[in-house]
């Protein structure tokens, strides 16, 4: 068992007590909520005549059905209406904050905390919704829980949880040029699969996180899941502490050194032990395109879709059965493949630095025609620091919509769907069968500059043909 | 609240395929509702349509059956307990499968549902088993860890904490997490965060 690391220390820290049944009775630190897996939950505690026990531990916002083009109330769609009043009632009755809409913060839920500074080193935090992973960039342990521990952690402020083993996952070296975050996650998932973390937390490790700044780490870990890890983490640093300090909920003035101590005791020491070590050269990742209905399919640009002999064994069934869905065949390259809608946005890539990657792409070009192309913020944030710097009116020359803050086309809550058979380069976080809302829908995953570069291009193209 | 399972036992049915994510069980459309009312019908829908009734779930020899017979990763992507949700209402009341992404095996647990794993083999021939005989008798034993179809017997596995909530009835945990509310306000009393500011603005 793993022995010094972060998780370790961080795990003790919040260990409330043993069950009877051995399981860990974990304390949460903070409890994010949003309109879909929620409402079931306070319905539960209802029934059980429990009471959310801190609410001040405790933040809401509204981001999966939330439409992108016209926010007023009532929502058009009723049964999105009716989740986001069910929302604003548990809130209300429970004393719990809520960012709605047209608050100034509201937005995906694992972009406002961390742009809030709810997020922070050393935390336990828990949400109804698997990328809650994300907030690991800052040295929190974090996990997607479902609607029945939703409850839990409302009535409890607790989960009761196995300990997970610790991988480290060391990455060194600088990335080239038009690699970026989400090509080192989608690398790291190729090579270890989709289930390679199940049983693990995973530790990003390294020079390569190290150079990196707080958004491109909260890209890598919001798709530990995706790699079946329940969730990962970058020690915090220099950087974390930089990005941190200001922000509306970081510590102040004298609680803020004593912070930073607490941060630096509770990283992974030195000769910290692991359950397993897998070692990344920078160098070696390009440029990453998925061309299947798993994360862990992807491929480089400039590589050919894989011919089943070359796959594991084990690895064929979905091989195949993905070949026949995306209508694509082994042996053909990637590069080329023609693309109806392109989409900018979800809490893996809808940050501000997303933004400002994808439009020095854009800026002074066109969207190749009969490509839809849109750009969704990750919060009202994201979406006011944006048009500050005027990002908006290079993706609407370019031909980009540019669109209200929301989950949007990651998974197809809203009005945003992709229609029939159509294909998107998309640079949210899955590309399963339907995701994005059509029932034949096609994803390709790949970075917010590669997305950029498909819609310019009309296909999928190497973003470094553009730089 | 609480209720033991210590033994499942009902016909099989088997889903071949590894990887498949829950929005394959159930897509995200059916997730816009307050309630988990209405998911039985929307469980592997999309796959339920393309092949056009050809799906276990749609089989008639399957239609009864209590035990899911599934490969490799099933379970994994989103966090959605619409998921299990969707499974248990159609009428699945255990799992067996090579392996289990974590979120889904939990969500399962938290709804009395065992999720327990065979290595590969032993899965594809239980699978082969019930698809020749979707008749067969199937039972899996949390005291013993074994599968039964019939006269074969092969051995299952979950973890030890889990087994025991489950032959204990204590796999709703709620109760429990909440009678130590006093211990919870003392671990966070200690955590340095929880003193230097208020989360929220409450």
């Amino acid at each position: 068992m793993s022995k010094g690391t972060l998780f370790d220390k961080v795990w003790d820290l919040h260990t409330v007590g043993t069950l009877p049944s051995g399981l860990t009775q974990l304390f949460i630190g903070l409890h994010l909520i949003h309109e879909v897996t929620s409402p079931q939950a306070f319905a539960m505690l209802r029934e059980r005549g429990l009471k959310v026990l801190f609410p001040e531990q405790t933040v809401a916002t509204v981001d999966h059905i939330v439409p992108t083009e016209n926010q007023a109330r009532p929502f058009s769609d009723r049964l999105a209406e009716d989740m986001i009043q069910a929302l604003e009632q548990n809130c209300q009755e429970n004393n719990i904050t809520f960012y709605n809409i047209g608050s100034g913060s509201q937005g995906i839920v694992h972009v406002i905390a961390p742009e809030q500074g709810l997020t922070q080193p050393g935390m336990t935090i828990a949400c109804g919704d698997s990328h809650t992973s994300s907030h690991g960039a800052f040295g929190a342990i974090a996990f997607g829980i479902g609607t029945s521990q939703v409850r839990d952690v409302l009535a409890s402020q607790t989960l009761a949880l196995a300990k997970l083993k610790v991988r480290k996952i060391e990455v060194n070296g600088t990335l080239n040029p038009g690699v970026y975050a989400k090509d080192v996650i989608l690398h790291i998932i190729r090579t270890l699969g989709v289930k390679g973390g199940v049983g693990y937390a995973y530790e990003f490790a390294g020079t390569t996180f190290e150079q990196m700044n707080m958004e491109e780490r909260m890209t890598v870990c919001n798709m530990a899941i995706e790699g079946g890890a329940r969730c990962g983490y970058v020690n915090p640093d220099q950087v974390t502490y930089d990005y941190l300090q200001g922000r509306d909920f970081a510590p102040k003035g004298a609680d803020w050194d004593k912070a930073v101590n607490w941060w630096e005791s509770i990283k992974s020491d030195a000769d910290a032990e692991y359950d397993d070590v897998v070692v990344f050269d920078a160098a070696e990742i390009p440029p990453t395109v998925t061309w299947g209905i798993t994360p862990g399919q992807g491929i480089g640009v400039n590589q050919f879709v894989p011919k089943p002999e070359d796959l594991l064994e084990e690895d064929r069934f979905i091989a195949e059965e993905a070949y026949s869905y995306m209508d694509l065949f082994p042996g053909q390259p990637i590069k080329g493949t023609k693309i109806d809608v392109c989409f900018i946005g979800s809490c893996t890539n809808g940050r501000i630095s997303d933004l400002r990657e994808a439009a020095k792409i854009a800026q002074g070009r066109h969207v190749a025609e009969g490509v839809k192309a849109f750009v969704v913020p990750g919060s009202e944030r994201v979406k006011q620091e944006a048009e500050a710097e005027g990002l908006h009116k290079i993706f609407q020359a370019a031909g980009f919509e540019w669109r209200e803050p929301g989950c949007s086309m990651c998974l197809a809550m809203n009005p945003d769907k992709l229609q029939g058979r159509q294909i998107s380069a998309s640079s949210s976080n899955r590309n399963f069968k339907g995701r994005q809302g059509s029932s034949s829908g096609r994803t390709l995953l790949m970075s917010p500059a590669m997305v950029a570069t498909a819609a310019i291009k009309g296909e999928v193209s190497d973003v470094r043909e553009l730089m | 609240m609480v209720s033991e399972v210590k033994a499942v036992s009902g016909r099989g049915v088997p889903l071949v395929g590894n990887d498949i994510d829950t929005d394959r069980i159930i897509p995200a459309r059916y997730l816009k509702a307050i309630t988990f009312d209405g998911l039985g019908e929307g469980v592997f829908i999309d796959d339920r349509t393309a092949l056009k009734g050809e799906h276990p779930f749609d089989q008639p020899q399957y239609q009864g059956a209590k035990i899911l017979i599934v490969n490799r990763n099933f379970g994994c992507g989103s966090s959605r307990e619409h998921a299990p949700q969707a499974i248990a209402k159609w009428g699945i009341q255990a799992l067996i499968g090579e392996s289990f992404a974590e979120i889904f095996f939990g969500n399962c647990v938290a709804m009395g549902i065992p999720c327990l794993t065979a290595d590969a083999v032993t899965v594809k021939q239980l699978q082969k088993l019930v698809a020749s005989n979707p008749q067969a008798a199937v039972t899996v034993n949390l005291e013993t860890l074994q599968v039964q179809i019939d006269d074969y017997t092969a051995p299952v596995a979950i973890g030890e904490g889990t087994r025991s909530t489950f032959i204990a009835g204590t796999w709703d945990a709620c109760g429990q997490l909440v009678a130590n509310a006093d211990q919870v306000r003392a671990t966070a009393v200690k955590l340095p965060y929880v003193s230097w500011g208020k989360l929220s603005k409450n």
